[in-house]
């Protein structure tokens, strides 16, 4: 556990939780990325520009951090291009068919104690360990 | 029924995207060895993730609280609770598969694109590949919708 960064872990969390409620209380709306990240490929939805304007919100959040802290976006893990791109397939896909990721079963929905965002966590996190405990087996790179 | 969105919402939006932004870039979560680090259960765990998500939780669940006592959202319009309910086939598998990419590359959506001006390739690479993953979900919903409408009229037919 040499790694462990509880403070900063806690302070961003409560950042990640007041912005959910914000948006929650401000327009009513679930701050479950996977879902807005979708909605700006419909353009003609009634829901495509606040969508937006959330996605640019997110890239301004990084963008400032990483003038705050210089290299504080580094990616920092071995993985090769085709790990990557299968990577980002399994995490899109999976995420709309199972209706929300980290963002909207793991903060909203289990805030709300909805049960089938709970197992979605317990199921998706189960389904990772497996594959980190798998790639270790194999050298911790791919 | 097409609602129009108001100036105020979209500067909500934007506002709560840039602290959500902060608040994953803060936390570690848009480091992709601190994800892999939490789910390696049985190596050198790393509980850092765990944290953020029960501070995360622990906010957002009071929150939920103060704004439960509203009949509406402060700008108006209505509450929008997410629209499918109940345990599914489709909840499961695709938890499953959303928990395995995250797994291998240690990256989820919204760390994804709140990384992307760390210029860092892995991240866009994943973006790219992540949006070819949700156009792929939608044009499978598309068939499996169309396959099942056939079908319902193929047994209307019949009758």
């Amino acid at each position: 556990m040499q790694n462990f960064t509880p403070g900063s872990a806690l302070l961003g969390g409560a950042l990640i939780g007041l912005a959910a409620t914000l948006l929650w209380l401000f327009s009513g709306r679930v701050a479950g990325i996977s879902g807005i990240f979708a909605g700006i490929f419909t353009p003609s939805s009634s829901e495509f520009s606040w969508r937006g304007m959330f996605v640019l919100g997110l890239l301004g959040g990084g963008g400032l951090y990483a003038l705050l802290v210089p290299g504080g976006l580094e990616f920092g893990l071995e993985r090769s291009a085709p790990a990557i791109v299968i990577s980002g397939l399994l995490v899109g896909f999976g995420a709309r068919l199972g209706s929300g990721c980290t963002s909207g079963h793991g903060v909203c929905g289990v805030s709300a104690l909805r049960k089938r965002s709970i197992l979605s966590v317990l199921t998706f996190m189960a389904a990772g360990a497996v594959v980190v405990f798998l790639v270790n087996r194999l050298g911790g790179t791919l | 029924m097409k609602e129009s969105t108001s100036f105020k919402e979209l500067a909500a939006a934007l506002a709560t995207g840039v602290l959500f932004g902060v608040g994953l870039s803060v936390s570690g979560m848009t480091q992709p060895s601190k994800v892999v680090g939490f789910l390696d259960f049985f190596g050198d765990w790393d509980p850092s993730l765990g944290l953020v998500m029960a501070a995360a939780v622990a906010v957002h669940a009071v929150g939920r609280r103060v704004a439960s006592g509203r009949a509406a959202p402060i700008l108006g319009g209505h509450f929008r609770l997410p629209d499918r309910e109940g345990i599914d086939g489709r909840l499961l598998i695709g938890s499953v598969i959303f928990g395995a990419g995250w797994g291998l590359g240690g990256i989820c959506p919204g760390p994804a694109l709140t990384a992307l001006p760390g210029a860092q390739w892995q991240m866009w690479l994943f973006v790219l590949a992540m949006t070819a993953g949700v156009l792929a979900f939608q044009l499978f919903d598309f068939l499996t919708r169309r396959q099942r409408a056939s079908a319902a009229a193929l047994a209307e037919k019949v009758k």
